[in-house]
């Protein structure tokens, strides 16, 4: 080909967005990730939520018979005659999945914050090292985090023993309760809170604080009027990113909360295993996903608002 | 006088009615200009005139919505960065920062596909003439902002382009730094032969160092021409306020000729004064710069009375604020010796100017 | 001595960090001290033995769980990160990408979504279109929800990537593959060797999902685990928790170091 010919081929292309589209090669570099999420995502959350409005079958799994049975499930116990009976069981399963997961979110908040601001505080060596260590848990399995909380608190744990030696009675236990659940979600989920908790503080421009105090506030004043607000995005991030997979949590429940204290997690892994019960599990599930979209949106909204006001 | 085409025979760049928008932003609207081979060029305008888009475009990075660019002789508007004779300092000098000095100079010349030897001669002897060949295992990280700049160059130059496209490169310096850069600049240009074309802001620095300078605001070509042009004859308001300081003074255009026209200034006296091309009668403004008004004994050619409202002390010069007639006019005064600062506050003192050294602006 | 005033200074702040990590490493280390333990059961301290190690390393279930792990993780990991990074080049470096918003949030997807919804989603597909191999399931599930964990880094280091760079490349007669090649990815490569690191991570870490999908040939380590605490902790359990947590704190050390050094080295001036 000549070159003038090239260049007329070429500058044909140039000034047309959607040849350039494809020249840019981008659609190429998406279409992955869009056959990915289709197939292993998009897909799966389509059909679960047919499931959900499936009829349970008879030896497990289900039939395309389209019901509510599932939803309904949640709240009502249909009787020998047919007749709905309200239950609050399950429903007091969804209560405690949120009184957890807040109260895990609340718990890491509280410590994050304090924790977070003196590493900040220090000289650059050491807060990288601190910043490390907050990291380094992280990386242990999950299921091992949990697994040593039940040695310390089982029965023969180490919290009993270490209360025989004081003077209590032997044999306690303070396994298979919603306090049990509780401290080990908060275990898991601390280094989640604390990096981006920090993250922010180490963005606090420090004669803000300065300020804060040449204009007469004291420290409690500055932490309430300065730090807190402007910190605000890093300790939202850090709620959202304990609060959400908390919602979900099937380990901590599972191993420290014993069969009787389910939340919503045990209780979805419950009906695709030994209770096969799929629609149901299936609404359950719709549910929680449902209650998770409609928290991050309203996260999404104000932080928008945010935005909007600065 | 307005010279849109340069003189030389032969050109580097020929660029004809080249628009841009960004969204509903124009950022240039028909441009057209040449810029010869061997020229020391330079964009010279406030941000967001246009200037960086142009450059760009000679790059390869952007292209026009209309018009054409042409590289000696050749239309390029199609041909992307890498196959463009051109070279660029960036702004941010953007060194790779992966990579030695040494590295950062071989980098274009191994896509060009040289063969290693000559490589290898050839980025010893572009570092050895920006004063960099002891540094060459180094990263640009090491390197001060100065010795950046070098590098920057060296690899621009090392392919020997047709043209070099420069952009700000002076900015990111310390005052004393970017004189010694301009003359180091200049030197390379000469030395080399090859084409720069300038972007700048700094009207100093384009005064300084081009050969010709092209104006730019809002997205329109100003005027091109000679450095003394540009700050002698300014063809209009623009122009005179962006290079240097000046006196705007309200006139009223009574007769005119080609080249010159007669002015009825504020302070009652006509003058007749420079102008470019033909002046339109009627309502004008006459641009006097502060260093040609005279004051005191050195009062020459046409003599007002004025009173000093203020005054600012430079050390090797002083600028006074004068009321002449209810008009305010600023004059500066080079310390000559030690009492040179001497015309006190409030003191009412001669003032003039000759006549020539004034312009008439188009409205 | 006259004291200095520091309004930056929270009384009570240091202690309370002290205590803080603490908490966060006392139970790893009350694991590995009970897994020295001679006595079988756990809480009974009868002396010092490595004797579990011998045991937990003859382990034939362990070793093969351990090797499903590796497997689906490792394929896992490079799935998703090449997914994860040819999405970012066309997120961030794509001209005219239309949906910028839409096509980052489809490869962040499995961050929004609790991850028990997404396993038994997963487990009714693959039920219904008859997918029975374990390893399979675990590969394509894995690939999925590690991707945005291996998409966050790589997007983080290539926005902070100055796009001068790439042009200073192509002005230097470099076409697109050798910009690629030679000045954008050993750039971005920390956050490359990041993103893998973590979905590596995430894969290995994995129960929710593998537990739904994994069949009786295919258990991973965790799943394992899972399996082991249910039947009641024991020395040798300890020892596997101890060996596990060590392998996570060099690796992860080495990953961190890595990637530290890699953004030291190429720091743009």
């Amino acid at each position: 080909m000549t070159e003038s010919a090239l260049h007329a081929a070429a500058g044909g292309t140039d000034r047309s967005p959607r040849v350039r589209f494809w020249r840019d090669l981008s659609f190429w570099g998406l279409l992955p990730s869009w056959l990915l999420m289709g197939l292993a995502l998009i897909l799966p959350i389509a059909i679960i939520a047919a499931v959900s409005l499936a009829t349970r079958g008879a030896h497990g799994g289900f039939t395309w018979d389209f019901n509510l049975a599932g939803y309904r499930q949640i709240l009502f116990n249909e009787g020998w005659t047919g007749e709905l009976e309200f239950t609050p069981q399950y429903l007091l399963i969804v209560a405690r999945t949120f009184a957890l997961a807040g109260a895990t979110t609340l718990i890491c908040l509280v410590f994050a914050v304090p924790v977070a601001y003196f590493i900040s505080r220090q000289p650059p060596g050491r807060k990288a090292a601190l910043v490390y260590l907050v990291t380094l848990p992280f990386w242990v399995s999950m299921i091992l985090r949990v697994y040593a909380w039940m040695i310390i608190l089982g029965k023969d744990g180490t919290l009993p023993r270490f209360l025989e030696t004081l003077g209590l009675p032997a044999g306690m236990s303070f396994m298979f309760n919603d306090g049990a659940t509780l401290t080990a979600m908060v275990y898991t989920a601390m280094p989640l809170m604390v990096l981006p908790v920090f993250a922010s503080i180490e963005k606090l421009d420090g004669t803000l604080i300065e300020a804060s105090h040449d204009l007469y506030g004291n420290r409690w004043v500055t932490l309430r009027r300065v730090i807190l607000p402007l910190t605000a995005p890093g300790l939202v991030a850090g709620a959202i990113l304990v609060f959400v997979p908390a919602l979900g949590a099937v380990l901590e429940p599972s191993l420290m909360g014993g069969g009787k204290q389910m939340m919503m997690g045990t209780l979805i892994q419950l009906q695709f295993g030994g209770g096969r019960n799929w629609p149901f599990g299936a609404a359950i599930a719709m549910t929680l996903m449902a209650l998770v979209l409609v928290f991050l949106l309203v996260m999404a909204l104000r932080a928008a608002r945010r935005e909007d006001v600065r | 006088m307005i010279q849109p085409h340069s003189t030389g025979a032969q050109k580097a760049i020929e660029v004809k009615s080249v628009s841009k928008s960004f969204g509903t932003y124009q950022a240039l609207k028909s441009v057209s200009f040449d810029i010869g081979s061997n020229e020391f060029f330079t964009m010279l305008g406030p941000s967001g005139c246009g200037k960086t888009t142009l450059l760009r475009m000679l790059a390869g990075f952007e292209s026009p919505d209309t018009g054409s660019i042409l590289l000696t002789g050749q239309e390029v508007v199609a041909i992307p960065p890498h196959r463009r004779r051109v070279n660029t300092v960036f702004q941010s000098y953007a060194l790779f920062p992966h990579m030695t000095l040494e590295q950062n100079v071989a980098y274009g010349l191994e896509n060009l596909g040289w063969e290693k030897g000559r490589i290898r001669t050839r980025v010893g002897e572009m570092l050895e003439r920006v004063h960099m060949a002891p540094m060459a295992k180094r990263r640009p990280a090491q390197l001060s902002g100065g010795q950046r700049q070098r590098v920057a160059l060296a690899r621009a130059l090392a392919p020997e382009p047709e043209v070099l496209l420069l952009d700000e490169p002076l900015s990111a310096l310390d005052l004393k730094l970017r004189q010694a850069m301009r003359d180091e600049l200049r030197t390379l240009q000469r030395d080399t032969g090859i084409t720069f074309v300038f972007v700048t802001h700094d009207q100093e620095e384009a005064l300084d160092m081009s050969d010709r300078i092209a104006v730019l605001g809002g997205g329109e070509v100003q005027q091109i021409g000679t450095p003394t042009e540009i700050y002698e004859e300014p063809v209009n308001r623009f122009v005179a306020d962006f290079v240097g300081e000046t006196n705007f003074l309200d006139v009223e255009v009574v007769e005119t000729a080609p080249g010159q026209a007669t002015v009825r200034t504020p302070f009652g006296v006509a003058l007749t004064v420079p102008a470019t091309g033909t002046a339109s009668r009627g309502r004008a403004t006459l641009s006097v710069r502060p260093e040609k008004i005279n004051l005191g004994d050195q009062a020459q050619g046409t003599v007002f009375e004025g009173r000093i409202i203020n005054k600012n002390y430079m050390g090797g010069y002083t600028h006074y604020t004068l009321d002449v007639a209810g008009t305010e006019l600023r004059a500066s005064r080079r310390n000559a010796s030690r009492e040179g600062d001497a015309i006190p506050l409030g003191a009412t003192v001669p003032v003039g100017f000759v006549a020539g050294s004034a312009r008439v602006l188009a409205a | 001595m006259m004291k200095g005033h520091d309004v930056k200074h929270y009384p009570g702040l240091g202690p309370l960090a002290v205590f803080f990590f603490i908490y966060l490493y006392a139970p790893l280390a009350v694991i590995i001290a009970y897994s020295f333990n001679a006595n079988r059961v756990a809480g009974v301290w009868t002396g010092f033995s490595t004797h579990w190690y011998a045991s937990a390393l003859n382990n034939r279930a362990l070793m093969n769980a351990l090797e499903t792990s590796l497997t689906v993780a490792a394929v896992a990991t490079v799935v998703s990160t090449l997914i994860a990074l040819s999405a970012a080049l066309a997120i961030i470096r794509g001209k005219n990408v239309r949906y910028r918003k839409l096509c980052e949030t489809i490869v962040n997807l499995p961050l929004l979504l609790p991850e028990i919804v997404l396993a038994v989603a997963t487990l009714i597909l693959f039920s219904l279109v008859n997918v029975q191999n374990g390893m399979l399931r675990l590969v394509i599930a894995h690939s999925a929800f590690c991707t945005p964990f291996a998409f966050l880094p790589i997007r983080a280091r290539l926005q902070g990537m100055s796009l001068d760079l790439e042009e200073a490349s192509a002005d230097l007669y470099a076409d697109r593959w050798t910009t690629f090649r030679r000045v954008t990815l050993p750039l971005i490569f920390p956050g490359v060797f990041s993103g893998a690191m973590l979905a590596f991570l995430i894969s290995m870490d994995d129960f929710i999902t593998s537990n739904m999908l994994s069949t009786g040939g295919s258990t991973t380590l965790p799943v394992y685990i899972f399996s082991l605490i249910r039947a009641g902790t024991s020395p040798e359990l300890n020892a596997i928790a101890t060996l596990l947590i060590l392998a996570s704190l060099i690796l992860a050390t080495v990953a961190l170091l890595v990637a530290a050094r890699g953004t030291r080295e190429n720091a743009e001036p």
